[in-house]
């Protein structure tokens, strides 16, 4: 009995010790360098690429490319957002960040380096069963306004519209609130989504949904309707008559060194671009 | 001898250690969350903060009263409907029930529990919303559909707790009352109820808190529109989706704003803990 409490004891001391030795070893083990590049030009270590939700998944192919063809890198592609993306190239916990907007004037105050990666144009989406197949920006304006509440009043059929919105602060919104609401807001009754999957989830399943969504991620599942005329496709906002587009921007504290700048030459690069178009955004340098 | 010594003193201290560390948690979490939250709303000052309907973060008006409201009231919708469930599952598990079918029924309520919230919200953006859309009007998204969502998560804590409580009364309360010559539903509604009112009570506001603070299924299936909504029907925003929702991008001010919602939320969440701890004591004194 008494041997056995002992045991026990002995357990329990053990686990413990060996519990907080885990977790000194944790503390102790501190994060490898960031960005180093070996002397006969080999790239090695590891960057942070952080920012815009909208940057995200081509960073993710772009960053999965890159390390394929130099291995002994490592290209981390993190979410959080567009301002997050200048935060955290700012307080250096990103090496470099992505913005789906253009620098806002206080941001561009930190002497931050701008390389336009792509252009996105954002589509204005409507259930595939709408009849409504274009729209002229005042018309889109109003509707977001909440002056227009009807799909009659701009040629659909008498239903009320479900006006979908993103987040404040989302980069999609900011872009479409430049692009199309000028100084106006948009109305406070929309349906608010924190995600363009989530938006369109809503526009597939809600007959009378309107809302806005990146170019990139539009398939046959919504319908993007015409602006002014013109159609939403790549030809037509490299062109610049398709007027809801934005630019997609990898930013650096600095002048970029090291994996970060052999990153960036590579996004920008015809291999990099040619990953950027068959991802669905539009490239500046390349069809 | 000396050497067993040695070890329990070990053993204590490393333990001391482990409590100690999620006492330090809470407190600077807590500290954390009012650091961050109390400068915005002594700039904005406390009653705009809390009452002013008007939510545009990106415009300097940080108003959360319409989130308020939305939170109270899509929790106050949910429990309407899942508290008399629940307490009535509670008593056919605990008193009327074979003790088969009331162990088939707590490993059912007991699934219920485990399901992830974010699934709650799918099954509730997928079936309940466009039900609601195609048979009651509206965009679906809505405080109803938070409300049965809401409800059924939160089925759980209130059978478990009220099961307990009414398991918990002596059996002679019953025997007396049977002996008396009550009837059996007589016994249960004027006897067994009132005697385990408060543990009851607490299964209640632990199931408000559940629902005040639950965050991803409400976020799926209210449209999160940052306006009082107006029927049962339209959408609405709860504190707790608004800090989801917009944590993301916010920067400054903005940040500061969701940091403070997150404070009254706290505030919301002691208060009840409060409630719960009282309710327990009551239930104590008066001899259970």
């Amino acid at each position: 009995m008494f041997n056995r409490k002992k045991y026990f004891h002995y357990f329990i001391l053990g686990s413990l010790l060996f519990m907080s030795l885990a977790v000194i070893g944790c503390g102790g083990s501190e994060k490898k360098d960031t960005a180093n590049q070996g002397q006969s030009g080999e790239l090695s270590g590891s960057i942070t690429i952080a920012g815009s939700t909208s940057v995200q998944p081509f960073s993710e192919v772009l960053a999965e490319e890159f390390m394929t063809k130099y291995p002994g890198t490592e290209v981390n592609v993190q979410g959080g957002g567009s301002s997050q993306g200048v935060t955290a190239v700012v307080s250096k916990t990103a090496d470099i960040g992505s913005v789906s907007r253009e620098l806002k004037e206080e941001e561009k105050a930190e002497n931050l380096k701008e390389y336009t990666l792509a252009l996105d144009g954002i589509a204005i989406a409507v259930n595939p069963a709408n009849k409504v197949e274009g729209l002229t920006l005042e018309q889109l304006k109003n509707i977001y306004l909440g002056n227009i509440t009807n799909w009659s009043e701009v040629g659909g059929s008498d239903a009320d519209i479900t006006l979908v919105n993103r987040e404040a602060g989302s980069g999609t919104r900011g872009a479409f609130e430049e692009l199309v609401m000028g100084e106006d807001t948009i109305s406070d009754k929309a349906i608010v989504q924190n995600s363009t999957g989530a938006v369109k989830t809503i526009i597939e399943s809600d007959k009378n949904a309107i809302g806005y969504i990146s170019l990139a991620v539009t398939d046959d599942k919504v319908k993007a309707v015409k602006i002014e005329g013109i159609e939403a496709t790549a030809d037509n906002i490299i062109s610049g008559q398709y007027k809801i587009a934005r630019p997609f921007i990898y930013i650096t504290a600095e002048e970029p060194r090291g994996l970060a700048k052999a990153f960036i030459d590579y996004a920008l690069s015809d291999e990099g671009q040619a990953i950027v178009v068959e991802e669905g955004a539009i490239s500046k340098t390349l069809k | 001898m000396k050497k067993n010594k040695l070890s329990e003193g070990l053993v204590e201290i490393l333990l001391r250690i482990s409590a100690g560390a999620s006492v330090l948690a809470i407190i600077i979490i807590t500290v954390f969350i009012f650091y961050k939250g109390i400068p915005l709303i002594a700039k904005v000052g406390i009653i705009d903060f809390l009452f002013n309907l008007k939510w545009v973060p990106t415009n300097g008006s940080f108003g959360i009263g319409a989130m308020v409201i939305g939170s109270l009231a899509v929790t106050f919708c949910s429990l309407v409907w899942s508290v008399p469930l629940g307490i009535m599952t509670a008593i056919l598990m605990a008193e009327i029930a074979p003790p088969k079918l009331a162990d088939v029924l707590a490993r059912f309520v007991e699934l219920l529990a485990g399901i992830p919230s974010v699934v709650y919200g799918f099954f509730g953006l997928i079936v309940i919303v466009p039900f609601i859309r195609n048979h009651l009007g509206g965009v679906g998204l809505s405080v109803l559909a938070g409300a049965i969502v809401l409800g059924i998560m939160i089925l759980p804590t209130i059978i478990n707790i009220s099961r307990d409580a009414i398991l918990a009364i002596p059996k002679e309360y019953k025997e007396n009352s049977l002996a008396l010559g009550a009837t059996h539903y007589q016994s249960i509604f004027r006897v067994i109820l009132p005697a385990a009112s408060s543990g009851i009570i607490t299964a209640i506001v632990l199931g408000l808190g559940r629902a005040i603070g639950e965050t991803m299924a409400v976020l799926m299936v209210t449209g999160n529109a940052a306006v009082l909504p107006d029927s049962l029907l339209a959408p609405v925003r709860t504190m707790t989706s608004n800090i989801v929702l917009e944590m993301g991008y916010a920067a400054g001010d903005h940040q500061a704003a969701l940091f403070a919602t997150g404070t009254v939320l706290f505030i919301f969440i002691v208060i009840l803990n409060l409630a719960v701890s009282i309710s327990m004591k009551a239930g104590t004194e008066n001899g259970n």
